[in-house]
């Protein structure tokens, strides 16, 4: 009976460090390590603080089940009368205290990192509305700023499942944001109606967007491909429907649309004016 | 250790309850208050938990099935009030009212017709809450923090209900504290000594100050939504000059000891069980109660640590980083001293029991994903995902509400007078620890891969865990039907429970017979 129980007992502690271990190394349970340099370092972060809370899990849950398994009344265990053992108690009040430094240094680094904003080669204003992203691209002088609203793209049937789901099932807009890689991109962040938050999790980055408040991120992103996020802050009805989707293109890639879009708007701009100018005439004249 | 002296006056008039049903909304007798809340809180848990059931439902695959999103919105606002506000906290009040008395050898709550009031609020508030649900725009929607502007400017408007129903269960709540304080200060019995006051009391006065520290805040947060929805102030509105940052503020001021106000006395409650069950002393009791009262004011330094996406200045997303991490420190005193007391013991595991070392379990489980959305750059990663709602539900419902159930077992037999039958009471516990885990595990992984919480319909990357969270829902939540059946067949059919109803039991409560008198001490015991 006894050997049964320990062979069960010993069972489950294997079947836990396994289940532990594999947890850690199966990586669609885990977070994903990202694109960027900061995403990558919060992903070790994120390991290492996992590492140290399974650890120091294993030694507590460990105790407690040593003492579960022998110190029970039907193994005919005498209770102990001791409460209190000031060497112990030190200890586990000084260790876990070097293991917070510990983690507190390395978590400092990479937050100072995150919020270095400065040299970014270009600026995308990102604007939350109810329930959609808008995209403006921050010229120097403002002149050229142009801008685009970034809508789901997921059609109705598909969410009322009278339509297969496609792969992309609400992680997909009728117009990405698209930026360059290689270069610092710096995003400023606000909202127009209520509080939402912009975030892409391969790039390691999320910030509320604030009614009246401008936040800073920027990212790096070294590989061209298309990233996809959600708007993490509840912000009324749709706000389960509003996703974000990056697409990372190559320089000259990226330059080329650029300089379209400039285009195109220099010649919006232009025939809107001149359509003004007709209006007016026609206004004037008629009267 | 102590003894108590039984005279039977019958001089005086007054002395058992009144008949029928006047007699609940008359008492002013702890005990009857004590199970006026524990019953309140229980059908608020099973309100509570149907809203989370819809929810559950709606998200046991991707698309949507059953409820729109607007509806949606309205149940995990909802589930989240009243689970907080109707069933964490009026429980413990209640646990309060029946123990605090008969644990400090007192034969009443200090302010008897207070205490009348403060349940009695209840019913009215949660009657105004949920019957914004039947109104044009229907209730509240805007998730259990409502943030403004979307709970002022944005929100629908029934939330003047929602705000006078806030004030009244803070006035509810600073009643119930300021007794709780009166009873603990002055009427503890001859010999009993602050340091010699059983946990469960010195946690209950802990959180009786924090209640009475933060729910004006709370009302204050309350009262500028209803200025700016009403009066045209703007406190929360960017347009007006205002600063909707500002509110968030202010609400975890609230928010963060309001964390603690429902785990302090669960804290307490397991430092009872454990010792009884492991037949030992608690392990470490000075530096137990050192520990809740620095977490209790910890708590007020560390409330940022909720909004660490909201651009805050480096220096203080590294201070509250920094003053989060120190609270690992007295809480894992608590966990070692705990595992302490169980070491060489002689345990049995009888269901209170098990609901406790479950409680140990899985709170550190909970502390350490606490620990790890501490971690501000990994926060960023974690914030409104999954992630954060298995965290929270793993300090609230395995924490918070086990030590709750792990009460009402243990002292249920000092209450009724009848033993629950035990088989049942195991059975409860097994369906509760295994649905508890199925629904929220599986959500820490949902949450590292990238489902934000508080949305009706999902990617489909998020559906396996999704599908399995939703059956661990459903297998938790009619457990907790079974456990009223346990408690409904202990009541009627439930052996005669002796006045030292445990074996291992300590402490004053356990000098009363079973079920403890009316009036719970006439005469003060002596502590020596």
């Amino acid at each position: 009976m006894n050997t049964l129980k320990s062979i069960s007992i010993k069972g489950m502690f294997v079947a836990f460090l396994v289940s532990v271990s594999s947890m850690l190394l199966a990586d669609e349970l885990n977070l994903r390590p990202g694109v960027t340099e900061i995403s990558r370092s919060v992903y070790d972060l994120h390991n290492l603080i996992l590492l140290i809370c399974v650890v120091i899990g294993v030694v507590v849950y460990g105790v407690m089940f040593i003492s579960m398994y022998f110190h029970r009344k039907s193994r005919g265990h005498e209770a102990a009368q001791f409460d209190d053992n000031h060497t112990l108690e030190i200890a586990w009040t000084v260790i876990p205290t070097l293991i917070l430094v510990g983690m507190f240094i390395p978590s400092y680094g990479v937050l100072k990192e995150i919020y270095n904003t400065d040299n970014a080669e270009m600026t995308v204003e990102v604007r939350g509305y109810q329930w959609k992203w808008q995209y403006k691209y921050v010229d120097e002088d403002y002149n050229n700023s142009f801008s685009f609203f970034s809508n789901l793209a997921t059609p109705r049937a598909q969410i009322k499942n009278r339509q297969v789901k496609t792969e992309t099932y609400l992680l997909e807009v009728d117009e990405p944001l698209r930026i360059p890689a290689n270069r610092k991109v710096k995003f400023l962040v606000t909202a127009e109606d209520v509080i939402h938050a912009w975030w892409v999790p391969d790039f390691g980055i999320k910030r509320d967007a604030v009614p009246g408040i401008i936040n800073e991120l920027w990212a790096i992103v070294p590989e061209p491909g298309t990233y996809r996020g959600q708007c993490t802050e509840l912000c009324g009805k749709d706000h389960g429907f509003m996703p974000i989707v990056v697409e990372v293109l190559p320089e000259r890639e990226f330059d080329l649309w650029y300089q379209d879009k400039v285009a195109e708007k220099i010649a919006l701009d232009q025939s809107t004016k001149t359509q003004t100018d007709t209006e007016f005439l026609t206004v004037s004249s008629g009267g | 250790m102590s003894e108590v002296v039984h005279t039977d006056h019958h001089d005086e008039h007054d002395h058992g309850p009144e008949k029928g049903l006047l007699r609940w909304l008359y008492t002013t007798n702890h005990k009857d208050i004590g199970t006026l809340y524990l019953w309140f809180s229980f059908l608020m848990l099973f309100i509570g938990g149907a809203l989370a059931l819809v929810i559950r439902t709606e998200l046991f695959q991707p698309g949507l099935q059953f409820i729109e999103p607007a509806f949606f919105n309205q149940m995990t606002t909802n589930h989240g009030l009243i689970m907080v506000f109707g069933a964490i906290m009026p429980a413990f009040v209640g646990l309060a009212n029946w123990l605090i008395p008969m644990q400090v050898g007192a034969p009443d709550m200090a302010l008897p017709r207070m205490n009348n009031l403060s349940f009695w609020i209840l019913p009215f508030a949660f009657g105004m809450m949920i019957s914004t649900f039947f109104m044009d725009g229907g209730g509240p929607n805007f998730g259990w923090t409502f943030y403004a502007p979307l709970s002022t400017t944005y929100g629908p408007p029934s939330t003047t209900y929602f705000i006078f129903a806030v004030h009244l269960m803070g006035a509810s709540s600073i009643m119930g504290s300021i007794n709780i304080i009166a009873t603990i200060l002055n009427m503890r019995a001859p010999g009993m000594t602050l340091m010699k006051m059983p946990l469960f009391v010195w946690t209950w006065l802990i959180t009786a100050f924090l209640l009475i520290a933060v729910m004006p805040v709370l009302a204050g947060a309350v009262t500028m939504m209803l200025f700016d929805i009403h009066f045209g102030t703007s406190f929360f509105n960017a347009a007006g000059g205002g600063d909707p940052v500002m509110f968030q503020h202010i609400f975890w001021f609230f928010g963060h000891p309001e964390v603690y106000i429902m785990i302090l006395p669960a804290f307490g409650i397991v430092s009872h069980i454990l010792p009884a069950f492991a037949r030992k002393p608690l392990f470490g009791y000075t530096s137990m109660v050192w520990a809740v009262a620095s977490i209790a004011v910890l708590s007020f330094v560390v409330w940022a640590h909720h909004m660490f996406t909201v651009g805050m200045p480096l220096f203080g997303q590294a201070f509250f980083m920094g003053a989060t991490m120190v609270i690992a420190i007295p809480t894992g005193v608590k966990v070692f001293n705990w595992i302490a007391t169980m070491w060489r013991g002689s345990m049995t595991f009888e269901t209170p029991m098990l609901f406790a070392v479950a409680f140990v379990i899985l709170f550190t489980m909970g502390g350490f994903s606490g620990l790890m959305l501490a971690i501000v750059p990994a926060d960023y990663q974690y914030h409104d995902t999954y992630f954060v709602v298995a965290h929270f539900h793993y300090v609230l419902v395995p924490g918070a509400l086990f030590s709750i159930i792990a009460a009402v077992y243990f002292w249920f037999p000092k209450w009724t007078g009848k033993m629950y039958n035990e088989s049942l009471g195991k059975l409860h516990f097994w369906l509760s620890f295994i649905g508890v885990n199925i629904t929220f595990f599986p959500q820490h992984f949902s949450g590292l891969a990238g489902m934000p919480r508080r949305i009706p319909d999902y990617a489909l990357q998020f559906a396996d865990f999704n599908m399995i969270s939703s059956v661990g829902a459903f297998i938790f939540g009619f457990s907790q039907l079974f456990f009223l059946y346990v408690l409904i067949n202990g009541i009627r059919s439930g052996k005669a429970a002796d006045g030292l109803s445990w074996e291992g039991a300590k402490g004053l409560e356990w000098t009363l017979p079973s079920p403890a008198p009316y009036h719970s001490f006439t005469q003060p015991p002596k502590v020596s």
